[in-house]
């Protein structure tokens, strides 16, 4: 893994993954550490990448640091493999690196994410790498990073307890819809990335290695294989994810996120899944039966 | 009957094609060299290059050809490339006493050793348009003011201020500075790093910033004690010979700003230093830089921290207009999913809103 690598001929005298060796090595011990501590964020020096900040840059150094020739990359945006930026980073590994791109989600050795976790469930030789806007769970409550970091030094963490109290007090529930915080490994307080909290479930004792790259923000942070994430909560309130009345309007599926498509411009809509790949696999399951 | 929406990939392509199309524009107007935008845009190619952290007109001009003249887009190209490079060496200190001036002048003295010196600059000009520039082919008259002499000694602003003691001396931390490139920022940060950071910040942010100093927003009383602007070599001691060897020249825009400072309980009273440094001529953004570093000076000199031109995490994480472009911008891609999140939490609050149980816990809860 630590050999120089040929470069590609795509990219035009370019490292094989863009990143050069040496870099890729700093942000492998980044990982490494992040792994050893799970859900505390590892400060790495981020680079800058060819696509913009808040575009993925965490994500794509965290995939260039462990891409090797025999892997297969999914990349989804909101659950789709089509998105424009989706098609924009795996277009972006496949010049780069050459490695085969796929689009199902039980062909792929490394899946880069943005906004949601595929509903088809992972295996242990499948890595997820998260793209992270903003990674610490604390900054809405605290601006400062000198404090904030101070404050999951001391696993100071009654003051986002008491913010989701409020919510309780106020409206009856959490408002967080999305990127809603969990408790990794029953120490570091993590943000999840703004999936949606249906999402959450499936960070918990997930097989697979879940990585989160922040790029703008130049921080790492991962959740290993089979640790405990769990969403924040209370006795008499817990967490509960968002249910639809509908079942997908195209595969008929009643256990995954929903996107509404509005139809016409008289309040028309229908649902579909988020998940493309996961949809189209039960379109084809029905079709041969 | 809906079918996912399709063809990204087609749709990507067919735009970059557009943008090649718009960016050389009318084919019958001749294309722009990078000579030409070197030359005749050069305070462009300054500030690309000095913000893109790499000194190199020839890239910095292709940069801004390719960006359709979009100056923040072109120093992330040149950002982009940059972070592919090898680190080989760190260089000698510059010595700006010894630049080649192009430009020198004080604010604070009549006359100063070495004289005054206005330069090539937009002070004093009348910002009337010149429409005899939009005619083609013009030549200039032959230039009457004499070449600057050769060889005065320009010993600086704030030596002579030292040599009484006035002025607070400069640092004299010899350990090699941090690199904001190869490490991400923590704090506190110290003062090389939080120059480097601003060296790279954005102009208009940096001005917005400084200006509120001179606004009241951390007042720190500044008189521009010197700027110049020169070429001035750059020296690197390569391991294998021991001694200074002279790798290319490069000009620079320095501002050091002499701020009043009224002494604390371990600093008699005397002036301050901000300091402002900038590949090309960029006179605007040293002396922005100037200010800011002086403002972020406040924790250590015992000032009150009250301003946001004075809070270190403020200013430094703010400033990187690669980041803060990319970070905007990044609202134009898809948020369905956490759109949808929020309309099914919106239309659950919205049909309970109103309803007798809800208003009595609404009532409870004030």
């Amino acid at each position: 893994m630590n050999e120089p690598q040929t470069p590609t001929q795509e990219a035009g005298g370019y490292n094989f993954a863009y990143l050069d060796e040496q870099t890729k090595r700093m942000i492998r011990r980044a990982i490494l550490k992040a792994v050893a501590i799970p859900g505390y964020q590892v400060p790495f020096a981020s680079r800058e990448m060819p696509l913009p900040y808040g575009w993925g840059t965490g994500g794509i150094q965290v995939t260039a640091s462990i891409i090797g020739p025999d892997d297969t990359l999914k990349v989804i945006d909101q659950g789709a493999d089509d998105t424009t930026n989706a098609v924009s980073i795996r277009r972006f590994f496949a010049r780069t690196t050459g490695v085969a791109t796929t689009e199902e989600t039980a062909d792929a050795s490394i899946i880069q994410t943005r906004h949601r976790i595929p509903e088809t469930p992972l295996s242990e030789d499948q890595i997820i790498v998260y793209q992270v806007p903003i990674p610490e769970p604390l900054r809405w409550l605290e601006p400062r990073e000198a404090e904030t970091r101070k404050m999951h030094a001391l696993a100071e963490y009654g003051p986002m307890y008491v913010r989701l109290y409020e919510d309780i007090a106020q409206y009856g529930r959490v408002t967080t819809a999305y990127d809603y915080p969990v408790l990794v490994n029953g120490r570091y307080l993590m943000k999840p990335s703004p999936i949606p909290k249906f999402d959450n479930p499936k960070m918990d004792m997930n097989p697979a290695l879940q990585l989160f790259g922040a790029g703008r923000e130049k921080r790492i942070y991962a959740v290993p294989p089979h640790t405990s994430v769990k969403s924040l909560d209370f006795a008499d309130h817990p967490f509960a994810v968002e249910q639809w009345e509908q079942n997908c309007a195209i595969c008929g599926a009643d256990d995954s996120f929903l996107d509404e498509v509005i139809t016409d411009d008289r309040g028309g809509r229908m649902f579909v899944c988020s998940d493309t790949d996961y949809c189209r696999s039960r379109q084809t399951a029905k079709a041969a039966e | 009957m809906y079918v996912a929406v399709k063809g990204g990939e087609k749709a990507i392509s067919a735009a970059h094609q557009l943008l090649a199309e718009a960016r050389r524009g009318d084919p019958a107007v001749p294309e722009l060299t990078l000579a030409q935008i070197g030359e005749q845009l050069a305070l462009a190619v300054d500030r690309v290059m000095t913000e893109g952290s790499v000194y190199d007109r020839e890239l910095a001009a292709l940069a801004i050809k390719q960006a359709r003249g979009d100056l923040v887009e072109a120093i992330f190209l040149l950002r982009a490339y940059r972070t592919t490079l090898p680190r080989l060496t760190v260089s000698q200190p510059i010595e700006t006493e010894r630049a080649a001036i192009r430009r020198r002048i004080s604010a604070t003295f009549k006359d100063v050793p070495g004289g005054q010196v206005l330069g090539p600059t937009f002070d004093y000009t009348h910002r009337l348009i010149d429409f005899a520039l939009a005619a083609e082919g013009g030549d200039l008259p032959a230039p009457s003011a004499a070449p600057l002499a050769e060889a005065e000694a320009m010993p600086r602003v704030s030596t002579l201020l030292g040599q009484e003691g006035l002025i607070e001396p400069n640092p004299t931390d010899e350990a090699e500075p941090g690199d904001l490139t190869r490490d991400p920022l923590t704090f506190p940060a110290n003062r090389a790093l939080r120059l480097q950071n601003l060296a790279r910040g954005d102009e208009g942010y940096l001005l917005a910033l400084g200006y509120s100093t001179q606004r009241g927003y951390g007042k720190n009383h500044p008189f521009a004690g010197e700027i110049r602007i020169g070429e001035i070599e750059v020296e690197i001691v390569p391991p294998e010979l021991g001694f200074p060897i002279v790798i290319g020249e490069i000009t620079v825009t320095e501002c050091e700003m002499v701020n009043q400072f009224k002494g604390s309980e371990t600093a008699p009273p005397q002036f301050t230093r901000g300091y402002g440094l900038a590949f090309g001529e960029a006179e605007r953004k040293a002396m922005a830089m100037a200010l800011v570093d002086r403002a972020l000076r406040a924790e250590e000199l015992g000032e009150d921290v009250t301003a946001p031109a004075q809070d270190q995490e403020f200013v430094l994480y703010h400033s990187d207009n690669v980041e803060a472009s990319g970070f905007t911008q990044h609202l134009k891609l898809p948020h369905y999913v956490d759109f949808q999140a929020e309309l099914n939490l919106v239309r659950r609050m919205r049909a309970e809103w109103g309803q007798p149980e809800n208003q009595s816990r609404a009532e409870a809860a004030e």
